[in-house]
């Protein structure tokens, strides 16, 4: 890694490591320790809610087991707070995941419902238990000791406070900058195309929603030890707002401008708390009122928080360079020429008195470019939604390689070899081109959180971005890698999409209207493409109104109308049957 | 015989629930608004009642001045692109002339120590505009947004509502007048009158409700933006029409709970929040789209309320939020993977 790249982030650290050192008044440092303590939630939340598109209100609930673990053991059983630390963060961890379990399966919505339902009853229910001394709470919690050095000073636990928020931003930057992250920023588009590559959606929900629990239980745990005592209100619904807002206000998408908005809102509390008593002549706590209009307010005319703004004042950094990598992906083996790859029997899709799919068979087989086509309506795209697991089958079956299929989950179809682009792109408009292909290799790959957490997944990390570029080469996108997907033009984008089936390393791949949307030239070329992929033994099925382009590529052609299979053959023969003509040109042939 | 008087308990309560219950559902249903200050309403309509009962005049009428000011800046704010003369005027009646002539009315007549029924109504009609107000100015600039932020955006409301009642009110708590003294012994069973009230009240809102949405034209544009917003627009429907419908509905439905629950409890300014929640344990119950099955999950989380707190006081609250979590997972296996859009 280049030494200017690291550069910024060092001279960040030396600021902060030598303002204790300074002569600032003593209630900075304590600003600054809360600040720390705030930015470890707040990295949680910009995770679940900035990146993943759920949210929670109960963070402060997490905060809460923390800082109860390690007061209970440390006080009444004299363990020491290393030996705590673990168990803070597990327990925080155990109470995440049944949490999550039950909501993440739900609408968006449920979620922070939920949590601000169990983060006012565990507020009331820490306040009712013996063991954790009720709404007095505990105290005398012994301070943390390295090498009998004891972390008793503001300005000492200052530096254990803010080494853990850097170690855990960096650790959340490592972390979305991976394969696993790729998933996870995946979640906020609605996650239909990560899963089609693989991804498995509850499990990325999960787990940025436990990681958050983890991290706000380590808040609670430094808490706990700078503050030597705990009572049930700092863990209560009130506070778990409060981290929202932080969140909302410095930027949800971004790590750093989690510790921005946590600045802007500790500060704001402190001067309000001071002046505005003065100024209002009340001593009701009006701060209240200003972080709800702060919050609408940020929200209505700054959706991404403050943090893009000062991003924009800093110098732009660079595109990163592609890493080099030695290794190749391992490639799929493929069927037999001429073997059966996907069969449909009698499939049947009815919504409610509709049937769009009635009893439809076809088969394709490897090294084959079937075109499926028929006027608008004919149900060709939910043919497809069949085949990949998307809609359920009503009655009839989908085998592939003879095996039945049918019911497998979109996940379970894109392990098979099956990749598809889709009639609407769905792709994730903020992330880079080349990110965007590299979901696709998302099986690909193996890494797990804690690697990418720990950035010891470089060189698997490197072989599937070396992927995802060679297809971006390949479909003629190579300039576009660094741009933000969200800059393509149309018809780019549905190449986009099609050089992230290509880094799956498909048996087959599933192309809805891929012609769509691009220039004479630009279908030539995607002609060629698809004749290269039939070359390597690759199938593709696809949908296409495009004629032309369809009759001059295909070796077999299904002809759908009504939902029924009217045709089916040589696109020669097809194009003279007599139902084909009558379904495309209307009236009597 | 204490199981009587719990079950009467439980169900007056839920009833008032099953009222926020019902707006909640109709504001999320109509404008995807998860609306947690809906309790707020209820709060300030309390108390409202309350100080008119004192013979004061209630702060809530300089409140409703600033929400309707505040308002028409917005309004004037998106004209300032040109405007026709139509829309301003539009914009100065709902905005400045309704609330100035609410608070004349109300500081001539609050004096005068008016009937009880007399001072629910003008409670009633100090509330109802501020559904409108907020809309305005929080939601409708956010008319694009995910239901996540508009969640969110909620919450800040719900901050900022409850700050201001801290600071218009205080933080004493106050207790309205019931709106009838009487008591009525119907076989071994005393039912006060209020509960009676509380009863009438909420079957006629749910009867209101009914016949809104089934007869009436708004009612039906009302339905059809809740199923299709696009589609209601490329029809004719003025969806922000449709979301102030909404709000000023919520808010006359909280400001008719307040004015009920004032009397039975003591309400400060954070009061409303708790009883909304509880309003919202009944909407998730319903799945936020579920009149019938909301109102009687309201009753059944009164009933809980009342015998939790009869058998373990302490871990009252904890018992009914929790509620929420065997709900959770209730609808998370019925329902299964859902896609958001």
């Amino acid at each position: 890694m280049k030494i200017e790249r690291l550069l910024p982030g060092l001279a960040g650290i030396v600021f902060l490591a030598v303002i204790p050192l300074l002569p600032v008044p003593p209630f900075w440092l304590t600003i600054l320790n809360n600040i720390g303590l705030a930015s470890l939630v707040t990295i949680g939340l910009v995770l679940l809610t900035g990146v993943g598109g759920l949210t929670s209100f109960g963070q402060a609930a997490f905060c809460g087991f923390g800082a109860y673990t390690t007061a209970v053991l440390s006080t009444n059983y004299g363990v020491s707070p290393w030996l705590t630390l673990p168990l803070s963060l597990i327990v925080g961890a155990a109470i995440a995941l049944p949490l999550g379990l039950i909501t993440v399966r739900l609408s968006g919505h449920f979620l922070p419902l939920g949590t601000i339902a169990w983060g006012l009853a565990l507020y009331y229910l820490f306040g009712k238990i013996d063991l954790l001394g009720r709404y007095d709470g505990i105290s005398g919690i012994p301070p943390v000791e390295v090498a009998g050095y004891r972390f008793l000073s503001d300005g000492s636990i200052y530096y254990l406070i803010w080494f853990f928020v850097i170690a855990v931003a960096i650790g959340a930057k490592n972390l979305l900058d991976s394969r696993i992250g790729r998933g996870i920023r995946a979640l906020r588009g609605g996650g239909q195309a990560a899963e089609a590559f693989g991804v498995n959606i509850v499990r990325a929900k999960l787990t940025v929603f436990v990681f958050a629990g983890v991290v706000a239980a380590l808040s609670g745990w430094l808490y706990a030890h700078m503050q030597r005592s705990v009572n049930p209100t700092p863990f209560g619904l009130s506070m778990g707002i409060e981290y929202l807002l932080m969140a909302v206000v410095g930027g949800s998408g971004h790590v750093w401008g989690a510790i921005f908005g946590a600045s802007i809102v500790l500060v704001l509390k402190d001067l309000l708390q001071r002046f505005l008593p003065d100024l209002v002549g009340t001593t009701a706590n009006f701060e209240m009122v200003v972080f709800g209009i702060l919050l609408v307010v940020t929200l209505q005319l700054a959706r991404d928080g403050l943090w893009p703004f000062v991003l924009k004042l800093l110098p732009k950094r660079r595109a990163r360079p592609l890493p080099t990598s030695d290794d190749k992906l391992a490639k799929r083996t493929l069927a037999p020429a001429g073997s059966s790859l996907i069969k449909v029997e009698k499939a049947r899709k009815a919504f409610g008195g509709l049937v769009a799919v009635n009893d439809v068979s076809f088969e394709v087989r490897a090294g084959q470019v079937v075109g499926l086509i028929g006027p608008n309506g004919a149900g060709k795209s939910t043919t497809f939604n069949l085949i990949t697991g998307i809609a359920s089958l009503t009655s009839g079956s989908v085998f592939y390689e003879g095996r039945p299929m049918t019911g497998d989950s979109p996940r379970e179809v894109a392990k098979h070899g099956i990749a598809r682009t889709f009639q609407h792109a769905k792709i994730l408009p903020d992330m880079s081109v080349l990110e965007n292909v590299a979901l696709g290799a998302h099986l690909r790959g193996s890494a797990g959180v804690f690697r990418s957490f720990l950035r010891l997944e470089r060189k698997q990390e490197a072989t599937l971005l070396a992927e995802a570029a060679y297809q971006l080469e390949r479909v003629g996108l190579g300039a576009y890698r660094d741009r933000p997907a969200g800059d393509l033009a149309l018809g780019q984008i549905r190449i986009l999409e099609i050089a992230r089936a290509l880094s799956a390393d498909p048996a087959v791949v599933l192309l809805d209207e891929p012609a769509a949307g691009l220039r004479h030239g630009e279908k030539q070329e995607l002609a060629t493409l698809l004749k290269k992929l039939r070359e390597e033994g690759v199938s593709v099925l696809l949908v296409e109104h495009d004629m032309g382009f369809v009759m001059g590529l295909v070796d077999h052609l299904v002809v759908l109308d009504f939902g029924t299979l009217i045709a089916e053959g040589k696109p020669a023969d097809v194009r003279k049957h007599p139902a084909v003509v009558a379904a495309y040109l209307g009236g009597v042939a | 015989m204490i199981a009587t008087f719990l079950i009467q308990d439980g169900v007056t309560n839920g009833a008032i629930y099953a009222l926020l219950g019902l707006a909640l559902v109709l504001l999320f249903s109509v404008t995807r608004v998860i609306f947690i200050p809906q309790g707020e309403f209820v709060a300030y309509g309390a108390l409202t009642l309350a100080l008119l009962d004192g013979g004061k005049v209630p702060a809530t009428i300089s409140l409703l001045v600033c929400f309707g000011a505040i308002a028409f800046l917005f309004d004037l704010w998106s004209m300032r692109r040109g405007a026709d003369a139509r829309a301003f005027l539009r914009s100065v009646a709902l905005n400045l002339v309704l609330p100035g002539a609410i608070y004349g009315i109300t500081v001539m007549l609050a004096p005068l120590g008016l009937p009880s029924v007399a001072k629910a109504l003008l409670t009633i009609l100090i509330i109802t505009p501020m559904g409108a107000y907020v809309y305005r100015i929080a939601y409708r600039p956010l008319a694009d947004a995910s239901v996540l932020v508009l969640l969110i955006a909620s919450v800040g409301v719900h901050l900022a509502m409850m700050g201001l009642g801290l600071v218009f009110f205080g933080a004493e708590g106050l207790r309205a007048n019931p709106l009838a003294d009487d008591n009525f012994n119907i076989g071994s069973l005393m039912v006060s009158a209020q509960s009676l009230c509380i009863y009438g009240a909420t079957i006629a809102i749910i009867i209101g409700l009914y016949l809104f949405f089934e007869r009436t034209l708004l009612g039906k544009a009302l339905r059809a933006t809740a199923v299709n917003r696009l589609g209601a627009r490329l029809v004719g429907v003025r969806t922000h029409l449709t979301g102030v419908t909404a709000f000023t509905l919520a808010a006359a439905i909280g400001a008719v709970s307040g004015v009920l629950i004032g009397p039975i409890t003591t309400i400060y300014y954070d009061t409303g929040f708790l009883i909304g929640l509880k309003g919202f344990v009944a909407a998730i119950i319903g799945g936020l789209a579920s009149f019938p099955i909301t109102a009687i999950a309201a009753i059944g989380v009164g009933l809980v309320e009342s015998f939790s707190s009869f058998f373990a006081s302490s871990y009252k609250e904890v018992i009914v939020f929790g509620l929420i979590i065997p709900v959770l997972i209730w609808l998370s296996l019925s329902h299964g993977f859902h896609e958001e859009e």
